[in-house]
């Protein structure tokens, strides 16, 4: 009987034939923690009793999530990372590098087939680029760090496949939250999802890494796409190293078959206070906002820069509006600056942030009042993530996060289509 | 942490003499599914690892502010679907192991949060928790695969304990299976 692409993935890092539900101790390809996690990935390493990482040129540290550092606390822990990192000799990322879902596969620490564990939940991201990649707690990753293994649990895989073309001003980002509507934010608890269909070969990489990000919003491990000439032509530029694609075999076993049309898709919105909560931008109603926010390792590429600049140009974003931009990465920063969105950004009333995390986790750059909503293009909306419990979250594609800035209001992108072909 | 888990152990394996004596009262949650890590610990205070006392002073604050003065040590937590989805921050289980908690009850669990709570020996019960209300006595023996509703009288089935997860229990946590075995010792 075939296999799917997590069995094979992990039969090959275990060094023997394992299947769903299997459990298996594999070898990890890469690993990594960001600031929110690494203190307490160090605090458990020192206890382990070993001297030294397994293989110091397999894990990073990445400053992100809170960076440049808001209070004494935070700046406590990204000393003791720097610290760390340079008693090991492992690499940092510091402030103003980037969120570390765009840096790790931006920057070619993985690659096609490789196995890799990042404490934090969003790991799931490199499946867009056939990587097993999952998120896991700071103790597990340190484990991980002293032995270059941990133990798996081999899922069972849901089959999705996506048909159609995606209207002018509908993205990736509006067929997962369609997708995660459909499964439910616990629909897919312990179990890999394997995306296919020709919308998903049809979309760029940075896409697909918005697809595979959202993964864990319903409960899934992984969220795995098939490498195509896309896909190795992207590593190639990235990853010095041989990447090692893997199909599922015909006659794989998929414990669920989902399948979704997109051609009359309509733009997608999540609202408070859940990821599954969501509506057609049609039936949303009048939905004032305080605050705008574009980036973060969902939709902070360079594709999204873009597609908000060209809303942008040339008008001002609406005096109520408060708008922070965060490129979600250095790269992406300079890449933007060079074609010119970040100056479109700046003249229309955007405030743009240090690449990072910014907004998204609440610890600053952005903290919400009592009583305001922002639309974000983020990937989480619980009540309290952007920092203040007595604030709402709408979730929604780069697009829609900026038609919705310039009209004070929740709106739909598709009045600018023009401008978006 | 190895002396918690035992103190459990000890108390479940107690549980046939004197059942009463045993059990500890449940600490039901007002948001039933769902409760992600966000809402255990805040992104706020995350970063807040050096005192953990402080972070369990800040449970479920964002949606019930008034819920961990009421947790007292021994205290079993009861939830319903997809409890600890989200985030994958270990203070979570951390802050709610601080807290107090010796157990926590759910209709199912988000995958990282599985993995993190038994990882620092903060044991994970699968089971029907429709039928408990906060402040019942609650007895579990994980060997029989029962939960004991001692106040309502009932006995509900959980689902078994993983092998795995036992024996991560048994030793205290993952960090002492790895320091007492020198590696993963699951057989």
């Amino acid at each position: 009987m075939g296999k799917t692409i997590a069995e094979k993935m992990l039969s090959a890092h275990a060094g023997k034939d394992v299947r769903a539900g299997d459990i298996a101790v594999c070898d990890v390809d890469f690993c990594f923690g960001q600031d929110g996690t690494s203190g307490i990935i160090i605090d458990s390493f020192n206890k382990l009793g070993v001297n030294k990482p397994f293989d110091p040129a397999k894990f990073f540290m990445i400053i992100d999530h809170s960076a440049p550092s808001p209070n004494i606390g935070v700046s406590a822990i990204h000393k003791k990372m720097r610290e760390f990192a340079k008693a090991f000799d492992v690499g940092l990322y510091d402030i103003g590098c980037g969120v570390c879902h765009q840096l790790i596969p931006q920057n070619g620490h993985v690659t096609c087939g490789d196995l890799v564990l990042g404490a934090d939940s969003h790991t799931c991201t490199y499946g867009a680029i056939n990587v097993f990649s999952t998120g896991v707690g700071s103790t597990d990753l340190a484990i991980t760090l002293a032995s270059g293994k941990n133990w798996f649990k081999v899922p069972e895989t849901i089959k999705v496949t996506v048909r159609g073309k995606l209207p002018p001003g509908v993205s990736s980002k509006d067929v997962i939250l369609n997708i995660i509507k459909d499964i439910g934010s616990n629909g897919a608890t312990y179990k890999a999802v394997e995306f296919y269909g020709q919308t998903i070969d049809g979309m760029s990489v940075d896409s697909r890494l918005t697809m595979s990000n959202m993964a864990v919003e319903m409960g899934a491990k992984a969220g795995i796409m098939a490498a195509d000439r896309k896909t190795l032509k992207w590593v190639s530029k990235t990853s010095k190293r041989q990447p090692r694609p893997v199909a599922a075999d015909p006659g794989a076993r998929y414990c669920a078959h989902r399948e979704y049309s997109v051609d009359r898709l309509s733009p997608q919105i999540a609202k408070p206070h859940a990821v599954d909560n969501v509506s057609s931008v049609d039936g949303i109603g009048q939905v004032r906002i305080d605050q705008a926010f574009l980036g973060t390792c969902t939709n902070g590429r360079l594709e999204d820069m873009e597609v908000a600049a060209r809303i942008l140009k040339g008008r001002n974003v609406h005096p109520e509006v408060k708008f922070i931009v965060a490129p979600a990465s250095r790269e992406i920063f300079l890449q933007a600056a060079k074609k010119g969105f970040i100056d479109i950004f700046a003249k229309s009333g955007c405030a743009v942030v240090a690449p990072g995390c910014g907004p998204c986790v609440g610890t600053h750059n952005g903290v919400l009042a009592d009583g305001e909503v922002a639309i974000s293009t983020a990937n989480r909306n619980f009540k309290g993530r952007m920092g203040n419990p007595n604030s709402f979250i709408y979730l929604a594609s780069p697009a829609t996060v900026a038609a919705s800035a310039l009209a004070g209001h929740i709106a739909d992108p598709r009045e600018y289509k023009k401008r978006l072909r | 942490m190895k002396k918690k888990v035992k103190k459990i152990v000890r108390k479940v394996e107690a549980l046939h003499v004197a059942k009463r004596a045993q059990t500890h009262p449940a600490r039901r949650l007002i948001v039933k599914d769902n409760v992600n890590t966000d809402y255990v610990i805040s992104g706020r205070y995350k970063f807040k690892i050096q005192d953990p006392k402080e972070l369990a002073r800040h449970i479920f604050e964002d949606i019930d502010p008034a819920f961990a003065a009421r947790v007292s040590a021994g205290d079993i937590l009861v939830a319903g679907e997809n409890f600890g989805c989200g985030s994958s921050r270990e203070q979570a289980p951390q802050a709610l192991k601080v807290a107090g908690f010796s157990a926590v009850l759910a209709k199912s669990f988000a995958r990282i949060f599985y993995r993190n709570a038994f990882n620092i020996g903060l044991m994970l019960i699968e089971c029907n928790t429709s039928f408990f209300d906060d402040g019942d006595e609650v007895a579990i023996d994980i060997e029989r695969c029962k939960v004991d509703n001692v106040s309502k009288g009932l006995s509900i089935d959980m689902k078994p304990v993983p092998r795995i997860m036992k024996r991560l229990l048994d030793d205290g946590g993952v960090i002492e299976h790895f320091r007492k075995h020198g590696g993963f010792k699951f057989e």
